[in-house]
């Protein structure tokens, strides 16, 4: 059978099975490998995808369900112009990953979350990730991820504001010039 | 990698329309909505369906919820995270949110729907023995019509319904009792499991007295249970903690829990005691408080 779906704001249409799930379906037949599949059966988590903008398994919905809708995976998370969502700039500075394997299915609902209260409390984004598996138990570090989202909404402030020590050289040579010539004993 | 097996896929379009095609196929047919029970014991090959009909489409006529001056009717396709989230319904029945707060996790409440689940008619689902204790009605129509089962005839035996073939849910109708209310509880061993043992409670209280009270369990028998006499022994006395006692002993002896590896009959047992207790307790103290 045919279906035709939007994915990540791209109209794609193939032939498939009715039995093919849409988690294969955007791996095998998009190659969106960014999600995951782990447990098969609505555990764990790691296949999950936007549906018409709200979090599904997508190892339990049939490519063919999907049919008509609109479907985005964490490779959509990011702007268009590539600046990473503020949910993705929380998981890089906060760790909030290990192995990583959870982590797109964690970004996708933790955004979601995010949509819909931007100000979720430590419990609620606990209850909004409880259908997911992290195997490394990383959960406190992906709910501090998720806290530094919600509190930087446009995501990070210019990296010479914020942190100076990070935006060295390239992006303040004067800075850097000008400090050199001062001895390291006078200093302090 | 788990596939389900090969079968035919059409999508309905309206309730009628879905019946037509239930119809032509027969037993080989089944209705899929969330999918969360169905597919993965269709990808564990337990379920074997030859032709498979999408009803989400019906989302528009068949998802709702209707707070009614008698009762509350609930579209079959309405979703879990719909009832979780309806205030409205949460003011009348509050036993619907205790219940949806604890079933599976909100990405799965996104997509599994209520028909669904008392359709798969799982001995451990929590909305069964929900709609179990609230005495609810089923509406199941087929080509000629439609007909009112109750709960207590709902369910055949495990995963069987009376739901008969070129039939489907489509919706349950709930009862409103004056000064009355209700509360679930649930032990699971992690976040968004089966039952180890669920428990629901409704009372109705008269002048001060229990006029009437159902407790409902899932996951400690074939099939989600209503224990009569656990009715008996609450009806015409006056609420307290010695009765709850009294009336989480009945249940616990009357209920017919297997050792599984969830946990050992006794266990469960002692689980339905303290359940029973915990949401009788909660049940009425809801009606003191003023709440439905």
């Amino acid at each position: 059978m045919q279906v035709t779906m939007t994915v990540n704001g791209t109209e794609v249409t193939r032939e498939v099975e009715p039995r093919l799930l849409l988690v294969h379906f955007l791996r095998d037949h998009l190659g969106l490998t960014g999600t995951h599949w782990g447990c098969d059966t609505s555990n764990c988590g790691t296949c999950v995808v936007w549906m018409d903008g709200e979090p599904v398994k997508s190892c339990t919905v049939l490519a063919a369900m999907a049919s008509g809708h609109e479907v985005r995976t964490v490779e959509g998370l990011a702007h268009e112009d590539g600046t990473l969502d503020p949910i993705q700039q929380g998981f890089m500075r906060c760790h909030g990953l290990q192995c990583g394997f959870c982590t797109p299915g964690m970004m996708m609902t933790t955004r979601a979350l995010l949509d819909r209260d931007p100000h979720p409390s430590e419990s609620d984004i606990r209850e909004a990730i409880s259908g997911q598996i992290c195997r490394c138990t990383g959960y406190a570090t992906i709910v501090r991820s998720v806290r530094w989202a919600a509190e930087h909404p446009d995501g990070a402030v210019p990296a010479a504001e914020e942190e100076p020590a990070a935006a060295e050289p390239a992006t303040e040579p004067a800075a850097t010039e000008a400090a050199q010539p001062v001895p390291t004993g006078s200093a302090s | 990698m788990q596939v389900p097996g090969p079968f035919e896929y059409d999508r309905a379009t309206s309730v009628d329309q879905a019946i037509g095609l239930l119809e032509r196929r027969g037993e080989t047919a089944r209705l899929i909505a969330g999918g969360h029970s169905l597919l993965p014991m269709m990808k564990l090959r337990l379920a074997d369906v030859e032709y498979l009909i999408d009803i989400n489409d019906l989302h528009d006529e068949l998802g709702y919820v209707l707070v009614e001056s008698d009762r509350v009717r609930l579209g079959a396709l309405t979703r879990h995270r719909e009832l979780l989230e309806s205030d409205e319904l949460a003011a009348v029945l509050p036993i619907f949110r205790d219940a949806e707060r604890v079933i599976a996790d909100p990405v799965v409440r996104n997509r599994g729907t209520i028909g669904g689940s008392l359709c798969q008619a799982d001995p451990s689902e929590d909305l069964s023995a929900v709609c179990s204790c609230l005495d609810a009605e089923c509406v199941i129509r087929g080509s000629t019509g439609q007909r009112v089962v109750p709960m207590a005839e709902f369910h055949r035996g495990p995963y069987e319904t009376a739901v008969g073939d070129g039939e489907m849910l489509v919706e349950v109708r709930v009862p409103r009792h004056p000064d009355s209310s209700s509360a679930f509880e649930k032990v699971e061993r992690r976040a968004g499991d089966w039952a180890v043992v669920s428990a629901a409670a409704v009372v109705t209280m008269a002048g001060g007295v229990i006029a009437d009270a159902r407790v409902g369990f899932a996951a400690v028998g074939p099939h989600t249970v209503v224990i009569p006499a656990v009715s008996e022994l609450l009806r015409g006395e006056a609420p307290g903690e010695q009765l709850y006692e009294r009336a989480g002993a009945a249940a616990a002896e009357h209920c017919d829990p297997t050792t599984d590896m969830r946990g050992t009959a006794a266990y469960k047992r002692h689980l339905v005691q303290e359940l029973t207790r915990r949401t009788l307790r909660r049940a009425v103290q809801r009606i003191s408080d003023g709440g439905s």
